[in-house]
């Protein structure tokens, strides 16, 4: 990207660029007649599901291989599911919450490692609308289905509270929770990644050592970790609200 | 002077976005005042600090919402112009 060294010291210096944070297409493949392309989402979602693959497998193979004296390594992976069990149980209750342990602690390793990932020069795949409103499908999915599962016929009894006339009002307000979870999500994290691409586009060279890192402690790792915890803590809000609601 | 009609159309959706962006306004001072109560709370009763924060702050990512449809809106009118194509 710094092509720079050909010009002059003052072009280097006070070199004002595009600012860069669109998809790329990569290379264009055949699908069913249509062009479709390979984009840098794809790629970083590819990278950041393998890097979830070997962390765990790594952590299996600690927390299982039998010695007298745990690793480091395996009692950080301990204490870490133990924050995720106590953090499900306590939003969700500890008998229904076991069975979306899984779910959400997938959720929330994937969002996070996605978010935090414009620190390693990755464009974050959630800043891509197709990957939040994924997720947000599937919560919609688990919502829907925890409401079918545990009150029967009361979910349909439900559109219709507290009169009659509200059935479209109730109908809109199901259908809204995915697109308000998915735009936030993509909201917060296309808003820093564009923050920090304004900023290293059009900022002169010398503005870019050191400044940004206050940036990326803030857009990156801040505003990622906290929108990885909403997104699962409203996800278990809304199914326990279906499971349990009156 | 000469105003062609792609000029007029980048200009008008700048503005636009410009708009658009004020709905931070409204989320801003809601996190403001949900922040503002946490704090109060929190010294209140400091032993009920976890709940009170994760209540806080689901909070405020459910006010942020609306402010975030309004930069959505603004990033639309900006960067994909689905005006004047």
């Amino acid at each position: 990207m710094q092509n720079g060294f050909a010009l002059g010291i003052d072009a280097i210096l006070f070199e004002e660029k595009q600012p860069d944070f669109y998809i790329k297409e990569l290379f264009p493949i055949n699908f069913f007649g249509n062009t479709v392309y390979i984009t840098t989402t794809h790629v970083c979602t590819l990278i950041i599901v393998a890097v979830i693959m070997i962390l765990t497998l790594a952590a299996r193979a600690s927390v299982l291989k039998k010695s007298a004296k745990p690793s480091l390594f395996a009692t950080g992976v301990e204490m870490v599911i133990g924050l995720l069990i106590s953090f499900v149980d306590s939003t969700m209750g500890s008998k229904p919450g076991k069975k979306y342990i899984n779910y959400i602690g997938t959720l929330f390793l994937f969002v996070f490692l996605s978010n935090i990932s414009g620190l390693f020069g990755l464009r974050p795949p959630t800043a891509d609308y197709g990957t939040t409103l994924c997720i947000a499908l599937i919560t919609f999915v688990m919502i829907q289905y925890a409401a079918i599962r545990y009150k029967k016929l009361g979910m349909i009894k439900d559109l219709f509270q507290p009169v009659f006339i509200f059935f479209p009002i109730n109908v809109i307000s199901e259908f809204a929770t995915p697109v308000s979870l998915s735009l936030r999500l993509f909201g917060n994290v296309i808003a820093g990644t564009v923050m920090m691409a304004l900023y290293y586009g059009l900022m002169p060279l010398w503005t870019k050592f050191g400044i940004p890192s206050a940036l990326h402690v803030y857009f990156d790792l801040f505003s990622g970790a906290i929108q990885a915890y909403v997104f699962c803590m409203l996800t278990m809000v809304f199914v326990s609200d279906k499971r349990d609601g009156k | 002077m000469d105003i062609n009609i792609e000029g007029l159309i980048g200009a008008a959706s700048a503005i636009g976005a410009g708009i658009a962006v004020c709905s931070g306004i409204g989320s801003g001072i809601g996190q403001g005042i949900a922040a503002g109560y946490g704090a109060s709370a929190v010294g209140r009763n400091p032993g009920a600090r976890g709940t009170i924060m994760s209540t806080m702050l689901l909070g405020q990512a459910v006010a942020e919402t609306t402010g975030l449809y309004g930069l959505v809106v603004a990033l639309l009118l900006m960067f994909v112009k689905p005006f004047g194509k």
